[in-house]
């Protein structure tokens, strides 16, 4: 049965976007609930296709060249697309809510909630596009909502820079992914992902080219979950409004790589090449940002390197052909960091913009619903037993075990480090005494923003358990005899909580100092300075070309030899309508001279 | 009606000439002939194809010599750019201090002669028409221009003129190839006298090079490109919006219904050279334009930087690529027209267009920023934009070329740079946008710093809403396309 209910939740916040944008701009309140209407719509819509299961809506063409090109837009609704459409809109609308308190007073507010809804359509338009070009496109239009709300507050230049950096960054991945779909519609001739599912027998003898065509496909996938070695522009992002942050660079944005694997994965399976390529690439994400993670003293940035390394397990779950602990561990990864970031938010507006953690402290006492909801989101992104990411991580450290034990072991050593950092995070923030004043005056957050606190921690804390998780997704099969994969886990989670609250308790300065890891191994100096030596150095020998040899002494060689400049620039005297009727009569005169006389 | 909207223009050009209210007359006849393109547009029946709205006058039947007008798909499309464009440069043209009726009269001249030139299907009014908006341009740069004007309009007048020079050699040597009794300046006639193979693919080779250099330097097509961001730099903005918006499409018109058509073999012959001089436009100029430090002359550049996907388009000479060059000729007229009148408003109110100078006026003029960064991002192809549509049909087009297993060739290679290519433009564009509208507002930017005025901003929302019709909706024009473009050009079939 077709139905229109998923256009309209496609539709509806671009709508929203539209009238804010034409109309309602100067009335800022207005705009606002505009904006948070249409997601709700969409999240009741949402709601409606998951329980009825909805399979099929209509499909409309975009590009028609009769036989030789067509892409339609059409949705896809599989279990998979439902499921991350009520994920999606249910996080959306919780985030818009709560930035009803975060962004009231802020000048820019119908311009940040047009964003927001602007973000709602295309990150929607990924979840359900049935072909290519059509995921290509909200995949470009997702690019730019990020690089409008990263650069909300585009007078600052840290602000501005970020923006640019990651659109810029995401290009270079959609460099690589436009070519891979390129060559997969040359090879199967289609776009539509059920038919090239069907024509990938088609590959078969050709190897290689299957291998090229997923890997760059999966390039798409590095720069928008911001995979080593595209991931510099995740924590940058951070200066981004934190309601931003929570929505787009923690829970649905960033995860949309991941989901694009999954929804791809008939051809990604299909080449023990490019799935091994994928591990190691998710693998080494997760080991590095977590080092990366330890050293950091901005609450949010500790939680950026977090977001890059839960997403590196997640890839590495789809290395490891299983797209179903990813998408697991991207379900309960969107609920407990949009947690943690919401939590963090209520900090930094209650602070009146204090991130460093060093100038927090005892901040238990002072935010007690925040505190408790941010311990919900730690122990699950930690993996403590019974809470939700306890099982996801160990159904993607089952399965590394399963299939390879280097990256187990370095899974397992991420682990480790994550209950490291964020144990380290919160006794540094919540106990021991305040260092500032304003942590000293810190007080509990709005309603508007705790109470989206209070219903993000429900699946935080059960989103694990079968009963739950069985709702929205298929839950990957574990084997009894891997027992001892908790037991490892929980191991490493407690040498990481033990080991950083010992370092770190009633401490007021960082005990510990790495400069490799708080410096982000240098990734982002070589870089800059990579892109000076190369595109910098390329760019200025153009322009030097251009302009002095080019330029410089073919025209003028060739105007003041060849033709005489003495008589022609005479001639030519600027403003003079005459010389150039005689020049240009002249050509005229020419052609009926030869087509005549010859 | 295609009889009207050519003469709509000259004729209002001569009738401020004569005296008419400058500004008022030049936007009426400017209105009408949009009005008329627009209606020409939906009569068009597509379901017969070919040429429609034909008239002919005759001139002299020993040299079959006539006035001959017709439109199809791409000619219509292309009818609509120039008088889009054409209203709102007169528009955007701020008070003109000295011979204000010229300067209306030359920006219709310009419209004119593109119109004109588009909507001929004779071979001799086609280049006339096109010589006759060369001229006004001159004496827009020469005479209201800024900077080094002067130079800037000698530097065009000689480049102009050689390329016309050649193409008209070009031109006179595909007259003589048709056999005596079959010559003609008809291009009907003449597409009839190719499809019979009239004429030799010896001659083919030869009188496409020449028409590739002839109509390539005049699109600044590498290594001819130089004239084009000295000029746009100096010219006054609407005279930059037209040319670059619409008369530089003359060449590439040209292209698509003269050369390829009557000259598959030749096109064939010379693929590899303008796969390379493309790449030149793209890459080579891509990166000149990463390196500019003022948005008047990295508005130029990145002018001539698009052409390479346009020229991509032609080159791979199938339906796909066909029907993306056209609609890319519409939508990157409609975003550099709309570039080019916002970097004249910036440079009215700040007397300057270097990046180092500007900054922060994102908070200055919202407007102005919100409207410059939807033309920045039209430009670098983003999605919901026809640029978009049209550089996807590009990209999938050139990658089919020779495709198989075994790896990539010359189309293949092409393609992958091209795409690289728009990795440049992203960097370019944004790091104006960053330069220009965002930090905080500039110290030696003196207030006050108005916003655009309220009747500024309908060209704007038309030329957006132009652009993103076709990018929501590609349908609509490559309905009209389709005859035109329905087979690939015979030497690639």
């Amino acid at each position: 049965m077709t139905s229109i209910l998923p256009w309209i939740a496609l539709l509806l916040p671009l709508v929203s976007a539209s009238v804010i944008i034409g109309a309602t701009r100067p009335l800022r309140t207005l705009s606002a609930f505009i904006s948070v209407g249409a997601v709700l719509g969409s999240f009741v819509c949402a709601t409606l296709i998951f329980f009825q299961q909805t399979s099929a809506a209509s499909s409309f063409s975009w590009i028609s060249l009769g036989s030789h090109f067509s892409v339609p837009l059409g949705l896809t609704l599989d279990p998979l697309s439902r499921s991350m459409l009520f994920m999606v809109t249910g996080v959306g609308a919780l985030i818009h809510i709560y930035s009803l308190g975060y962004m009231g007073t802020d000048e820019g507010k119908s311009r940040y909630f047009a964003g927001l809804s602007l973000f709602m359509f295309s990150m929607l338009g990924i979840v359900l596009a049935n072909n290519f070009v059509m995921m290509f496109i909200f995949w470009e239009l997702v690019g730019v909502s990020s690089y409008l709300l990263i650069g909300h507050w585009f007078e600052r230049p840290s602000a501005a820079d970020a923006a640019k950096k990651a659109f810029i960054t995401n290009r270079l991945g959609d460099f690589g992914f436009m070519l891979g779909i390129l060559m997969v519609w040359n090879a199967t001739g289609s776009l539509v992902f059920g038919d090239i599912a069907a024509g990938m027998a088609r590959f078969t003898g050709h190897p290689v080219y299957l291998t090229a065509a997923a890997l760059f496909v999966f390039c798409g996938a590095v720069g928008k979950s911001a995979q080593f070695p595209l991931h510099v522009w995740l924590p940058d992002a951070m200066e981004g409004p934190t309601p931003v942050s929570a929505l787009i660079h923690a829970a649905t944005m960033v995860a949309a790589g991941v989901y694009m694997l999954v929804r791809v994965g008939f051809l990604i399976d299909a080449s023990l090449g490019a799935l091994q390529g994928i591990a190691w690439i998710g693998t080494i994400t997760a080991v590095l940002a977590a080092l990366m993670a330890t050293q950091q003293s901005d609450i949010k940035r500790i939680l950026a390197y977090s977001t890059l390394s839960q997403l590196g397990y997640m890839v590495m779950a789809v290395g490891l052909a299983s797209g179903q602990a990813a998408m697991f561990h991207l379900y309960t990864h969107a609920a407990f960091k949009a947690l943690l970031f919401l939590g963090s938010g209520s900090i930094i507006f209650m602070l009146h913009h204090e991130q460093n953690i060093w100038r927090m402290g005892g901040l238990a006492k002072r935010l007690p619903i925040t505190f408790l909801t941010f311990a919900v989101g730690t122990l699950a992104l930690i993996g403590f037993p019974g809470f939700s990411g306890f099982f996801s991580k160990d159904a993607i450290l089952a399965l590394a075990y399963e299939r390879s034990l280097p990256i187990f072991v370095f899974a397992a050593f991420t682990a480790l480090l994550t209950a490291y950092y964020m144990t380290r995070l919160v006794v540094v923030a919540f106990f021991g005494s305040p260092r500032s004043e304003a942590a000293v005056h810190g007080a509990e957050a709005p309603p508007v923003m705790t109470i989206p606190l209070v219903i993000l921690a429900i699946p935080a804390a059960l989103g694990g358990f079968g009963f739950f998780a069985t709702r929205f997704l298929v839950l990957p099969n574990e084997k009894e005899h891997l027992l001892v994969v908790p037991t490892i886990a929980f191991g490493c989670l407690l040498v990481g909580v033990l080991s950083a609250a010992l370092f770190y308790r009633n401490r007021s300065s960082d005990p510990i100092d790495i400069e490799l890891f708080r410096n982000r191994f240098y990734i982002d100096e070589f870089y800059t300075g990579l892109i000076k030596a190369t595109q910098g150095a390329l760019a200025s020998l153009s322009s030097f070309v251009d302009r002095w040899i080019l330029d410089g002494a073919v025209v003028r060689g060739l105007s003041g030899s060849v033709w005489g400049s003495g008589f022609l620039l005479r001639l030519l005297q600027v403003g003079n309508l005459q010389a150039y009727g005689f020049i240009f009569g002249l050509g005229i005169i020419g052609l009926i001279y030869f087509t005549v006389f010859h | 009606m295609l009889l009207f909207i050519v003469i709509a223009p000259l004729l209002t050009a001569l009738l401020i000439l004569i005296g008419a209210p400058a500004r008022l007359t030049a936007l009426l006849g400017s209105a009408a002939t949009l009005i008329a393109s627009f209606a020409a547009f939906f009569v068009y029946d597509t379901a017969r194809g070919g040429f429609q709205f034909v008239s002919s006058f005759p001139i002299s039947a020993t040299w079959r010599l006539q006035f001959l007008l017709g439109a199809d798909g791409l000619t219509l499309i292309m009818l609509l750019l120039a008088a889009l464009v054409l209203l709102c440069a007169v528009w955007f043209t701020p008070p003109v201090e000295k011979s204000e009726r010229l300067f209306y009269a030359c920006l219709l001249f310009i419209a004119g002669g593109a119109i004109g030139a588009f909507a001929s299907l004779d071979l001799f009014f086609f280049y006339a028409f096109h010589e006759l908006a060369l001229i006004p341009t001159f004496l827009l740069i020469g005479i209201w221009g800024s900077g080094n004007r002067s130079a800037a309009a000698w530097k065009i007048t000689i480049y102009l003129g050689l390329g016309s020079f050649v193409l008209l050699l070009g031109l006179i040597m595909l007259y003589r190839s048709v056999p005596p009794e079959l010559r003609s300046f008809d291009l009907r006639a003449l597409q009839l006298v190719a499809a019979s193979g009239g004429i030799l693919p010896a001659a083919q080779n030869q009188i496409f090079f020449l028409l590739l250099i002839g109509f390539g330097v005049l699109i600044s097509l590498f290594p001819f490109h130089s004239w084009a961001p000295e000029a746009y730099a100096s010219a006054p903005a609407p005279a930059a919006m037209l040319h670059a918006g619409v008369l530089k499409k003359f060449g590439l018109y040209g292209l698509l219904r003269v050369a390829l058509p009557l000259l598959p073999e030749g096109a064939q012959h010379w693929r590899t050279l303008l796969i390379v001089l493309l790449l030149g436009n793209i890459i080579y100029v891509g990166l000149v334009t990463i390196a500019q430090k003022r948005l008047d002359w990295m508005l130029g550049y990145s002018s001539v930087m698009h052409m390479g996907y346009i020229f991509l388009g032609i080159a791979s000479a199938n339906v796909i690529g066909l029907n993306g060059a056209a609609v890319l000729m519409f939508a990157h007229g409609i975003s550099i027209a709309l570039l080019f009148a916002l970097a004249g408003e910036i440079r009215r109110r700040a007397g300057t267009l270097v990046f180092a100078d500007l900054g922060g006026l994102g908070k200055l003029m919202p407007f102005a920023g919100f409207a410059f960064g939807v033309a920045a991002f039209a430009s670098i192809g983003l999605p919901g934009f026809a640029n978009f549509a049209a550089e996807v049909m590009v990209f999938f087009g050139a990658f089919r070329v020779g495709a198989d297993w075994q790896g990539f060739h010359l189309f293949q290679v092409a393609t992958v740079l091209a795409l690289w290519g728009v990795v440049i433009s992203a960097v370019y564009m944004l790091r104006a946008y960053r330069a220009i509208f965002m930090g905080a507002p500039n110290e030696r930017l003196h207030s006050p710093f108005p916003d655009l005025s309220r009747t500024l901003r309908l060209p704007i929302v038309l030329l957006i809403a132009a652009t993103m019709i076709v990018g929501f909706l590609p349908n609509t024009v490559l309905r009209l396309l389709q005859p035109t473009f329905s087979a690939p050009v015979a030497a690639n079939r």
